[in-house]
């Protein structure tokens, strides 16, 4: 019995490797400080996948239309930010709990689908959102983009400068404050539960289990991180275009997780870094046609790597041990 | 499959076997009794209380469980993890996301004893996949088991296990608790005869006839419809 328990304790302890990795995540500041604004929006995409993580990797909630959150949280806090309200902090919350705010109506209608119904309905209401913010250009500055975004220094003292030191360590806080709570949310009950509807959604009501109660409150807590994440884009950049709530976007982050390995929390972040950093590479090379490359990737990994690079290492490693 | 004019009381702590030939509506009596079929008309009670309109895992709550002909289970959790999903479920412990599992010691050891006292317990960290065939049975059986059910719908819980194997796991299911009252789908007659207080047969989605298996095995018109046509229908 005293097993059991500490089996279960083996499972969720801090490994030596996640403190390698998020020390690593310091080294732009002294190896690489010309690539900090990069490094940056390595961060806030890495915080994006960790969101899509939570419902596709956890719970088996396929989305097309992600960005919708991912666009609230940064039209918010650019819309806070234009107004006069330029304090990162507060509006990164309020930017947060609207875009969760968002999530939580639509979830609704999402758990009552699955398999194509629920890309296409996703994928739905990704156009939607984007159409809507693209109308509104009184108020989103339509496809222009939103201008005048003026943020204040981080907590009164840090600039956000033109290098990207106090974007990225911002960025870089709040990723390790979400993933801190992301990691807490799979190794709880609650956790447990989303893992059981994603392995047998059918099973779950068999053993008394609400799984459409389940599914609204990861999507909500999911859509509150992406909505994050895209303020953070908002106040680091300070602008909003209409990009933010593009398909693309939406399409970029999945390719993203499935790349990295979805299911492993470490898999977004993983994922984010060699996007970006490709893309980077890639477009600098050959604007045109570095899709050409994520094309190739993509599908030499689904094919090899059916878990994704993460899941391959894992399984390298595993085997060499 | 149908199932119609369908009456039928079960008694605290009764065995009964529900046999009938394929497509008979035997899980489809399953289904309609748990919720996971919404019936035209009629109610069912549980205890004192009408449990029609509830939902699935709000009947689960209330003491209905069922088990699966085929393996309905979660792949890539293992034993103790789905045993422990459905405890602490069951304990209204599944919304919470702030208090890691380990902390649960009652559930987990509660999971464990489960296992435990179906055999399963080497099993427990075994990944739900991997595991034989036989332990994936029995673990449809924990599963229920660990939502405290006062009913329990075994719908063909021995599907697919090899005859020997079949035996011991029934002898599994009639050492559970007294108290529980059990109602197994089965074709095979030995076993009926054997485990089963009562029997009930189904054909064409109605109840021809229902009583102890002496009943049962001396009542022509089950011995004409069914018995006497081959068990497997």
């Amino acid at each position: 019995m005293e097993s059991a328990s500490r089996h279960l304790e083996a499972q969720i302890r801090w490994r030596r490797l996640e403190t390698v990795f998020w020390l690593c995540t310091l080294l732009p500041f002294v190896a690489a400080p010309a690539y900090l604004q990069l490094a940056s929006q390595i961060a806030i995409t890495a915080l994006f996948a960790l969101s899509l993580d939570l419902i596709l990797g956890y719970a088996g909630i396929v989305s097309l239309g992600h960005a919708a959150y991912f666009g609230v949280g940064a039209y918010t806090a650019g819309l806070l930010a234009k107004h006069g309200w330029g304090e990162p902090l507060s509006g990164l919350l309020i930017s947060g709990i609207l875009a969760g705010l968002t999530g939580y109506a639509t979830s609704h209608i999402i758990v009552r689908f699955r398999h194509l119904a629920l890309i296409m309905l996703t994928l739905g209401l990704g156009l939607l959102l984007y159409e809507a913010a693209n109308s509104a250009s009184w108020l989103t500055g339509g496809a222009d983009g939103l201008q005048g975004v003026r943020i204040r220094p981080l907590l009164e003292m840090f600039r956000f400068d033109l290098y990207g030191s106090t974007a990225y360590a911002y960025s870089l806080v709040v990723l390790f404050a979400c993933f801190l709570i992301s990691r807490r949310i799979i190794h709880s009950p609650f956790g447990l539960a989303l893992r059981g509807i994603r392995e047998n959604a059918l099973r779950m009501p068999a053993i008394g289990a609400p799984s459409r109660a389940h599914l609204r409150k990861v999507y909500s807590i999911a859509a509150i991180l992406a909505g994050v994440a895209g303020a953070l884009l908002a106040q680091t950049t300070e602008t909003v275009s209409l990009e933010v709530l593009s398909f693309g976007r939406s399409a970029d982050v999945l390719v993203i997780l499935i790349l990295g390995g979805a299911g492993r929390l470490y898999g977004g972040l993983l994922g984010a870094i060699l996007y970006m950093v490709a893309r980077d590479q890639f477009s600098g090379m050959n604007p045109q046609y570095w899709y050409f490359w994520i094309g190739l990737l993509l599908v030499a990994v689904v094919m090899f790597l059916p878990n994704g690079i993460l899941g391959g290492l894992a399984k390298f490693l595993q085997r060499s041990t | 499959m149908v199932a119609q004019d369908i009456d039928l009381v079960l008694p605290q702590g009764v065995r009964y076997a529900l046999i009938g030939p394929n497509g008979a509506g035997k899980t489809t009596l399953i289904n309609l009794i748990t919720g996971m079929l919404r019936p035209d008309a009629g109610e069912i009670v549980l205890g004192e209380e009408d449990i029609t309109a509830l939902r699935p895992d709000t009947r689960v709550k209330r003491g209905l469980a069922r088990t699966f002909q085929i393996n309905t289970l979660f792949p890539r959790l293992t034993a103790l993890e789905s045993v422990a999903l459905a405890v602490l479920e069951r304990e209204g412990h599944s919304e919470t996301w702030w208090k890691p599992l380990p902390a649960y010691r009652g559930a987990i050891d509660e999971a464990h004893a489960i296992l435990h006292s179906l055999n399963l317990e080497k099993a427990s960290y075994r990944l739900t996949r991997e595991l034989a065939y036989g332990q994936q049975r029995l673990l449809e059986i924990a599963l229920a088991l660990a939502t405290r059910p006062r009913v329990l719908l075994l719908d063909e819980p021995a599907a697919g296990v090899p005859k020997d194997e079949s035996a011991e796991l029934f002898a599994a299911i009639s050492g559970l608790s007294r108290d529980l009252t059990i109602l197994f789908i089965e074709h095979d007659m030995d076993v009926v005869f054997r485990f089963a207080s009562r029997i009930i047969v189904m054909v064409s989605g109605r109840i021809l006839a229902q009583g102890t298996p002496q009943e049962i095995g001396a009542d022509p018109q089950v011995r004409e419809v069914y018995l006497g046509k081959g068990r497997h229908g």
